[in-house]
């Protein structure tokens, strides 16, 4: 009934507004309609574009400040009574002396440096000075000087590390209402660090331990860096590539130029679609039951990642390299099928060339996609805690290692706020080199890409 | 000599095969004055082929064969009052496994001879403090059982790599010599080299089944592990997530599945009408300046890997809603929700659909439009009334990918969803789904001997059979109801 009366609604409303003219109220409707229409998909797309900055934005402003790290220069006075009693300067000796040796050093320094610029806080002690300094810095000295035997006895300058809530105190983290609920900093040592500052002694400077350290434990964010996760996923990123690229173009070639019409190729190519399908967790399953406890692999080695990456990836770069075959023309086989060459010639010597910048943009694709995953890895335990750097290949494929996507998790899970900018800091240079591997596709595609 | 020293040593008689081979081939041809049937180089490859190939596919074998040869003897010499007092066979493996492993190393670092160690016996000797010497830690005393099971592990791993060796090396040496003395100017080198190539090229594209069965037969085979220890009906029918590391668990999916279901339905209710509406926008009405801008931005969306959504939901998302929604309205307290979880998702879902729709809709005839607009309807009458229904099994089956993604997606989840199993509907409280406790259950150290371990492989297999389920539906629909146009 609602249709007919609608109808005759609208019917009446043509009949008052006879004119071409004249915009009748059906019509003003239906332009209202379309233009409502039209501003939902601007919105639609608006909302999509916002969402990508926002995204991008969020992860950005939170943590482009770990590129930066507070460091305090002191003069330390490496005291061979302290450090090497034996006196011969032989470091296997010296390796005796723990970093509880080393502390003692540091905490005069600092307290040096303080008299020198003639610095004094009301309500500081000596023992909360010494707090201000990151709990990794008597470990680097230690291995400077492990490293630079004859120093020792001599005043070397280091920059040390400074304790993670001063660092968050200078990146807008901590503050002073903060610090005087918290345990682990007081305000006197902001007001001390703030001092340091204007004395030059403290500063602010692009930190390349970022790139370079290995992670940190729990309370010392400011020592954490991404030097086990790099290299970690530059292994797996070499086993896939060394894996699938071959396996993939393998699969392809039989798939597109060989294989007949039967069960078989039927059945492989609906797995090769499922298997695009899976999800990535179940990918993990399958490396954990099978590469770990039943070929009995070590866990957190780059090998076993690899290897289900490898099995991940292969889908992808399948099914590139097929559409990448197949764009080739067919007059380019039949050339040189017509002047005798066989049919593996023909696809090696002609077909394989010609298509070798669409299966490179499809591997590139297929390699950003594996570096970016995580789920796998967590189950092959990527996630455990490793401060030791892997060791050059092949052996090192076999070391626990972390990667850098698994960092970024790890750090979140964490207590200390510290690690969320640091999580945030792996995601930019996680992002950068997928942005460097992308744009290389893209390039790739553009210089080289024929079109028949 | 390690794996890797061997597969040089492979690769060195593979060259030299190759150039032997050819070789060979030209003397042959010189001496009969005859002309060869292939090019030199093929037979140079034949040899190199046949030299390379069952080498490496024996030493492959060998490989993954070993440990489980020397697992099942050694299974036998462990009496079964230790495995009892351990709890299960395969924790005593495990022990065994690491105290073989740690012995190698006492005998690299802690000075301790071959003749020293098999002297040795766990009665005697603190095996326990050598081992933590080299910094292998064990959680207890370590029996004489398995000290010697360990001392034989040693002794047949050692056989059965130096057997490997003599294998593979005879099998490159063996194969390769006989494919050379088959050499004659005769000889169809070529065909035998490409038929052989084209069975590697066959070989590969088997991987995919193999991965597909090595995905199901461990799913399959532990889960039936999991329920001789767990009843069925328990885990698909009880209400109830609770594993408890001392035993007595009560693992029921249904919360877990309710959670995966309402993440996943907030996620497209999000992701499916804004990606359509993107798809139709730049289908049909934005300009190419636009166009060509927004479809790559928004593609940028499906390129960015899940973490960086997961921690996207995690400092940004969740505590905005929490403060700004969820505490003035009273609704929770809690930064990870549903809801977190699935805008975040929803956002990740967003070009799946809108690119494979844009596809489709594209892929619908101009002369349906004009027909349309000849009779006088506007542009959003012919999208909703003309180009939709065309379309309609084309998103259908984008919308069912994009689901099955939401349902198998894991790292958002695990950040922005939260851990406690609940079935309830408010959207503003923490659920977890069946990914998120698939990744609490396996991750840290696994001893596959538990129900609340093994639980996950039953988790992992209905998360397999729903997502693959999907895809075949959505498959099935876009093949069945495509129009097909000219």
């Amino acid at each position: 009934m609602t249709d007919a009366t609608t109808v005759s609604a609208d019917a009446a409303l043509q009949k008052k507004s006879g004119s071409l003219f004249e915009v009748g109220e059906r019509t003003k409707r239906r332009q209202a309609q379309e233009r409502r229409f039209r501003m939902m998909g601007l919105a639609a797309v608006t909302f999509g574009i916002i969402a990508l900055f926002g995204l991008l934005g969020s992860i950005l402003s939170n943590g482009v400040s770990s590129f930066r790290q507070t460091y305090i220069t002191l003069d330390i006075y490496l005291d061979p009574a302290k450090l090497d009693k034996a006196g011969n300067r032989n470091p296997d000796e010296m390796a005796k002396v723990t970093t509880f040796g080393y502390a003692p050093l540091i905490a005069s320094a600092l307290v040096e440096q303080i008299k020198k610029n003639d610095i004094s806080v009301e309500g500081l002690s000596d023992k909360d000075a010494g707090d201000i300094i990151s709990k990794e810095a008597p470990a680097s000295v230690r291995n400077y000087v492990l490293a630079h035997p004859s120093k020792v006895g001599e005043t070397v300058q280091f920059d040390i590390l400074a304790d993670g809530r001063i660092d968050g105190y200078y990146k807008g983290r901590v503050t002073m209402e903060s610090a005087q609920l918290d345990r682990n900093v007081n305000p006197e040592e902001l007001v001390l660090a703030d001092k340091l500052k204007e004395a030059g002694v403290l500063r602010t400077k692009f930190n390349t331990a970022f790139f370079t350290a290995p992670d940190a434990s729990d309370t010392r964010p400011e020592a954490a860096g991404l030097g086990v996760a790099i290299i970690g996923s530059t292994y797996m990123m070499i086993i896939v590539l060394a894996l699938s690229l071959p396996i993939g173009v393998a699969a392809s070639i039989y798939l597109e130029e060989f294989a007949p019409q039967n069960r078989l190729t039927d059945v492989i190519e609906v797995n090769i679609a499922n298997l695009a399908a899976v999800p990535s967790i179940v990918f993990g399953i399958l490396g954990l039951a099978v590469f770990i406890n039943w070929a009995g692999l070590p866990q957190s080695a780059p090998v076993v990642g690899g290897l289900v990456l490898t099995l991940m990836t292969l889908p992808t770069i399948i099914i590139a390299t097929r559409a990448a075959l197949k764009a080739v023309p067919p007059s380019i086989r039949e050339a040189a099928l017509g002047v005798g060459a066989s049919k593996m010639q023909t696809i090696f010597h002609h077909v394989l060339p010609l298509a070798a910048p669409g299966i490179l943009t499809g591997a590139i694709i297929g390699l950003a996609q594996a570096l970016g995953e995580t789920a796998p890895l967590l189950l092959i335990g990527m996630v455990a805690f490793v401060r030791e750097f892997p060791g050059p290949p092949p052996e090192g494929f076999f070391d626990p290692a972390a990667a850098l996507p698994v960092q970024v998790y790890n750090w979140t899970t964490r207590g200390d706020p510290a690690f969320v900018e640091r999580a945030s800091g792996a995601i930019i240079v996680l992002l950068m080199f997928l942005a460097v591997m992308n744009i290389t596709a893209i390039i790739l595609r553009r210089r080289f890409e024929r079109r028949w | 000599m390690t794996p890797g020293i061997l597969a040089l040593i492979v690769l060195a008689l593979t060259v030299i095969g190759y150039f032997l081979g050819r070789q060979r081939a030209v003397a042959a041809a010189a001496q009969q004055n005859k002309r060869l049937h292939s090019l030199p180089g093929y037979y140079g490859q034949s040899v190199a082929l046949f030299t390379a190939v069952p080498a490496f596919l024996l030493m492959a074998a060998w490989l993954f064969l070993q440990p489980v040869v020397i697992e099942s003897q050694i299974a036998g010499q462990i009496p079964d009052s230790v495995v009892e007092k351990a709890g299960a066979k395969s924790l005593v493996m495990a022990d065994v496994r690491r105290i073989a492993d740690g012995l190698d190393l006492v005998i690299t670092e802690g000075g301790v001879s071959e003749d020293e160690l098999d002297r040795m016996r766990a009665d005697l000797t603190d095996v326990r403090g050598r081992l933590a010497n080299v910094g292998v830690a064990l959680g207890s005393d370590v029996s004489p059982a398995v000290f010697e099971a360990a001392k034989s592990y040693r002794d047949i791993g050692k056989t059965g790599s130096l057997l490997r060796n003599i294998f593979v090396i005879l099998a490159a040496v063996g194969f390769g010599a006989w494919t050379w003395s088959r050499i004659t100017p005769e000889m169809r080198a070529r065909n035998t080299s490409e038929i052989f190539i084209r069975t590697l090229l066959l070989g590969s594209s088997l991987v995919a089944i193999l991965t597909t069965l090595g995905i199901v037969l461990s799913l399959l085979f532990e889960t039936i592990h999991f329920f001789q220890m767990y009843p069925a009906t328990e885990f698909f029918f009880s209400t109830v997530w609770n594993p408890q590391f001392r035993g007595g668990s009560t693992l029921g999916i249904l919360p877990l599945l309710w959670g995966t279901f309402y993440v996943s339905f907030v996620a497209l209710a999000l992701a499916v009408p804004l990606g359509l509406m993107i798809a139709i926008y730049l289908a049909e009405y934005s300009g190419s300046r636009l166009r060509s801008f927004a479809k790559p931005a928004i593609e940028i969306l499906a390129g960015i890997p899940t973490i960086v959504y997961g921690l996207f939901a995690l400092i940004t998302v969740g505590p905005l809603l929490r403060d700004w929604i969820a505490e003035p309205l009273g609704l929770g307290n809690s930064s990870s929700s549903v809801i977190t979880a699935g805008l975040v998702m929803g956002i990740m879902l967003i070009p799946f659909v809108s690119s494979l729709s844009d596809d489709i809709i594209n892929a619908v005839p101009q002369s349906m439009r004009d027909g349309s607009y000849g009779l006088g309807a506007t542009q959003s009458e012919t999208i909703k009334r003309v180009i939709m229904p065309a379309a309609l099994p084309g998103i259908v089956g984008a919308v069912l990918l994009a689901a099955s993604r939401a349902i198998g997606e894991t790292m958002i989840v695990v950040m922005g969803a939260g851990a406690s199993a609940r079935l309830g509907l408010n959207p503003f409280d923490a659920m977890t789904t069946v990914t998120v406790k698939i990744v609490s259950q396996l991750t840290g150290d696994t001893e596959f001997a538990s129900p609340e371990t093994l639980v996950a492989f039953a988790l992992g297999l209905t998360l397999f059979v729903f997502t693959l389920g999907l895809n075949i539906l959505a498959l099935y629909i876009v093949r069945k109801y495509r129009e097909q146009y000219e």
